[in-house]
């Protein structure tokens, strides 16, 4: 009895107690300031390691597509245009398919704990790490796309995009496999979104009479636009950094070509080819591209963020 | 009256079918990749699998029909994961904390919250340019080059977001009600975070750090780089300071060898890999729905 009474006792906290209170608080807020440093701190040291590529080659770096080490003589154009081609058409073809992967697992036209299995299963897809799927792209999808490939260019080889012989690992495959690695961030997104519809908008729709899909096309889809476009900006982004399965299937080829039949390079790729074995102004040079790379990225998630800021759900 | 009945043929019927379908078959198109890549891996990697795998050493590429084993890569994977853990578990559920608990959503924080958002979308090639300019090329670790530990510290940026986002977003689901109270009987601040409010998260914080380890040990563009890769046993503590190999550059390494035995290697290293993540991932899942379901009741 007499122990307990002590513990109501009036006590006066002391000083080492509140300067403890004192000292975790500033703790915490330096480690959250970390991330700003962390961000800051790759933002200016890959800046300041491309400058010396980008007082000598300017805005040229980015429109010629020599990339030549023996002459000194650098251009990413190449890098550029298939970073920006293999992330775009990747997202062209994953849209659709993301967006209708979403819709089938809010909707009910199958029992619920289906639509659980395959929400877990694109979940899961997300967890397959990249250089698993770009060893997977070498030995199964190439092989598996190689008559297909020598279709397309046989029957469409008059549009420039099919316009060279296949070769082994070429731009297409790097994105079939980036649609595979999108897939799953673009349906977990949309889903989320079409889940926040209240059901209100889509009981209101079916009173008037509209049909299932009128009802999804007009009311709900336009209702998660936001979120879903949100979604697809940060798959652009993922798409545009990705960098081992793209390496491994993409042939890693400087020599520009429009066909996506012929191997190409992106800008992860190029880093993660020649960065081990650089020296000299390459290392610049390459600092240089990885900074663009960034500029991109950054650019795209930034929007991101102010797009889902901006056009939340105010229902 | 006929109005009244379902006419198969009304185009907006047949539209809604159709549309249906296509769904079907995009949801169909979505999973199909997982189930081949699993089944392949389980088929191709799995027929690797024996003791002398996780023993010995990998044989340099060459015509040796024998490519060895892979211990140097998994215990590489598993000290720069632990590497990558302490840092960024330390700092993340810290900066989480002032993010959840103290800030008042201030511009400070908001500033934090986004640039945390930004930091999610770094490319992982960059993350290893920035530690290869600032740690590899400086040579500011005890002289050493590329190392265990430059790829650790590499992959500490990236799991640091996952580890914030998930500590501010678990905090913020603990009621009120137990912070006032512990405030109320005379707890300081700081007992109240240790004693009341992380505790009570825990769980859900455990789950996400958790995938976020899951993630890095998968990662491989930071560490091309900065750990480089290693085909000798890891002996001691000051391996860390020299190149070490780990499960991913191993398969990126081996996947591009013209060699049978090495590719054999990559897919039983990527049977590991792989096997090892799903696990986690399906284990925290389960985790996270008995959360939910204990909440409830």
């Amino acid at each position: 009895m007499e122990e307990k009474l002590i513990l109501f006792k009036n006590r006066k906290r002391f000083g080492i107690e509140k300067n403890i209170d004192v000292i975790f608080k500033n703790t915490t807020l330096v480690l959250s300031s970390l991330v700003a440093i962390v961000l800051f701190g790759i933002i200016l040291v890959v800046f300041f390691q491309s400058l010396e590529s980008f007082s000598r080659y300017g805005l040229n770096f980015l429109v010629t597509s020599e990339w030549n080490p023996v002459k000194d003589e650098y251009g990413a154009f190449t890098a550029i245009y298939g970073t920006l081609v293999t992330s775009f058409l990747s997202l062209l073809i994953t849209i659709p398919v993301g967006v209708g992967t979403a819709i089938f697992i809010t909707e009910d036209f199958v029992p619920k704990f289906v639509r659980e299995i395959v929400g877990s299963f694109v979940e899961l897809l997300a967890a397959i790490p990249s250089v698993v799927l770009g060893l997977w792209a070498i030995f199964v999808l190439e092989p598996f796309f190689r008559e297909f490939f020598v279709f397309l260019h046989n029957f469409f080889g008059w549009i420039p995009l099919f316009s060279s012989d296949p070769t082994g690992r070429n731009s297409l495959l790097a994105i079939i496999i980036l649609v595979v690695m999108l897939l799953p961030i673009v349906t977990s997104i949309a889903r989320d979104s079409l889940n926040q519809v209240p059901k209100k908008l889509r009981n209101a729709a079916y009173g008037i009479g509209a049909s299932r899909w009128k009802t999804i096309f007009s009311v709900i889809l336009p209702a998660a636009l936001s979120g879903i476009m949100a979604g697809i900006l940060l798959a652009l982004g993922r798409a545009m950094g990705e960098t081992m399965a793209v390496t491994m299937i993409i042939g890693n080829s400087n020599a520009f070509s429009w066909s996506l039949l012929s191997p190409g390079y992106t800008i992860s790729s190029m880093l993660a080819n020649q960065f081990g074995e650089a020296d000299g102004s390459q290392v610049s040079s390459l600092f240089y591209a990885a900074f663009v790379l960034m500029i991109l990225s950054l650019l795209v998630n930034i929007f991101a963020q102010l797009l889902v800021k901006k056009f939340s759900l105010k229902y | 009256m006929n109005s009244l009945y379902y006419q198969k043929r009304l185009s907006r019927n047949v539209g809604d079918k159709f549309f249906t379908y296509l769904s079907v078959f995009c949801a169909l198109i979505s999973i199909l990749p997982l189930i081949f890549l699993v089944t392949y891996i389980l088929i191709k990697g799995g027929a690797q699998i024996n003791a002398d795998l996780f023993i010995l050493e990998p044989n340099p590429p060459g015509d040796d029909l024998d490519a060895g084993g892979i211990n140097p890569a998994l215990i590489g994977t598993l000290v720069i994961t632990t590497i990558a853990s302490i840092i960024a578990i330390p700092v993340g559920v810290g900066g989480g904390i002032y993010l959840a608990e103290y800030s008042k959503g201030g511009p400070f924080s908001r500033f934090i919250r986004f640039g945390v958002n930004v930091l999610a979308g770094v490319p992982s090639i960059i993350a290893g340019v920035f530690i290869y300019a600032l740690i590899v090329s400086t040579k500011i670790i005890f002289g050493s080059m590329y190392s265990g530990f430059a790829g650790g510290i590499a992959l500490s940026i990236l799991m640091l977001p996952t580890v914030i986002k998930t500590t501010d977003e678990g905090l913020k689901l603990v009621p009120n009600e137990l912070r006032y109270a512990s405030l109320g009987i005379g707890a300081s601040m700081y007992t109240t975070i240790l004693k009341i409010t992380l505790p009570s998260a825990f769980r859900s914080i455990a789950t996400g750090v958790l995938l976020g380890i899951a993630r890095a040990a998968g990662e491989t563009a930071p560490l091309i780089f900065t750990a480089l890769f290693s085909y000798y046993y890891i002996t001691g503590f000051g391996d860390l300071f020299y190149e070490m190999g780990s499960l991913a550059v191993l398969i990126y390494n081996f996947a591009l060898e013209p060699y049978d035995a090495q590719n054999k290697l990559a897919w039983a290293a990527s049977f590991i890999l792989v096997m090892s993540i799903l696990s986690v991932n399906i284990f925290s899942r389960i985790l996270a729905a008995f959360t939910e379901k204990t909440k409830r009741i």
